[in-house]
């Protein structure tokens, strides 16, 4: 029982256990941490929407985003990945989800920002359903961990609409 | 000279019945590894509970070599969410994330467009000749949870057979030669 080989196995079923048990841990503490992340997001232009030639309708516009995502970090977070996707409904689906914009948070320094920008995906409907359309902006997060389970949630904002007319 | 017969069959039966029972008892060990296995399946709902990061295109949330905990669900598809997806005609599935969702009313049926976080362009390029959206056919299941480094094994063993040899014949070895 005293072999090299003995002792090496042991160590090593040992050392297994005991990260495993770790990474166990880490990832359970995430579940007791207090998040209370917040958004704004303004339209700030239309800038361009037309129907393109295959049919489907296509918007662009610049949004101002405006988010509070600090209180998601645990020590056990390794990035938050946060996007923001426009939500609404089709005669012919009952749900689209189209994302217009997406960061990789890093750390806690950066997770609260204001940023302007046009949408960094194009926002292509499936037919030509978008004029007048009410839609809403839903920024999602979500938290990626060192080790364990990840978890998302999101913020819904009701309330936005597109132009009755292409412009 | 009876007994000098006797002694070397006793000795030839031991032999053969510790060897018999070191054969049960690796089989024993591959069954209830197969049966795990299986029963994963069965818990997580997809064919593969578990997955290795091949290539890093969801840097830096997930390099190569790290392993995912899959998990799959009635559940529609949403925006956001982590998938791993076969393509017609390829053999190693992607894990991407989806990020446009069209869902049509009644049937359920779901449109899909998926992108790697660290690629400048969505996975269109990837998708099979013709082919625009995922549906739920392709996607074996969402990423639900996730572990660093252990799948480099999976790598190793994979990208040099020679070392996936050395350790069945030395694990081999082991049971033949150890003594209980």
């Amino acid at each position: 029982m005293h072999s090299f080989g003995y002792g090496a196995n042991a160590l090593f079923t040992f050392s297994v256990t005991a990260l495993a048990f770790i990474c166990a841990i880490a990832s359970l503490s995430d579940n007791f941490s207090n998040q209370n992340p917040s958004t704004e997001i303004q339209i700030l232009n239309i800038n361009r929407f037309k129907k393109q030639s295959y049919e489907n309708d296509e918007v662009s516009l610049t949004l101002d985003i405006t988010a509070d995502l600090q209180s998601l970090f645990t020590w056990n977070t390794k990035q938050v990945f946060a996007f923001v996707a426009a939500e609404y409904e089709t005669p012919k689906n009952s749900l689209n989800q189209v994302s217009l914009w997406d960061a990789i948070i890093p750390d806690k320094e950066h997770a609260k920002f204001r940023i302007q920008t046009s949408n960094k995906y194009r926002f292509i409907d499936q037919g030509h359903n978008l004029r007048g359309k009410e839609f809403n902006l839903t920024l999602h997060w979500h938290v990626m961990p060192k080790t364990g389970k990840m978890f998302a949630d999101k913020i819904v904002m009701p309330g936005y609409s597109l132009p009755d007319a292409y412009k | 000279m009876g007994w000098i017969g006797e002694t070397v069959d006793s000795i030839k039966s031991i032999k053969i019945r510790q060897l018999l029972t070191q054969a049960i008892t690796l089989g024993m060990i591959v069954t209830s590894a197969l049966i795990i296995w299986k029963a994963l399946m069965c818990v997580t709902g997809t064919e593969s509970p578990v997955v290795v990061v091949l290539s890093g295109s969801m840097e830096p949330g997930f390099k190569r070599g790290d392993i995912l905990f899959l998990h799959m669900t009635k559940e529609p598809i949403r925006a956001g969410e982590i998938v791993v997806f076969n393509v017609d005609g390829r053999d190693i599935p992607i894990v991407h994330r989806a990020i446009k969702v069209h869902e049509r009313e009644n049937t359920g049926h779901v449109d899909v467009l998926t992108k790697g976080d660290n690629n400048d362009v969505d996975d269109i390029g990837l998708y099979a000749d013709g082919q625009f959206w995922l549906h739920r056919h392709h996607i074996m299941g969402r990423a639900v949870g996730f572990l660093p480094y252990v799948g480099w094994v999976t790598i190793i063993m994979s990208e040099k057979p020679i070392i996936k040899y050395i350790l069945i014949g030395a694990l081999g070895l082991l049971v033949i030669t150890s003594k209980d």
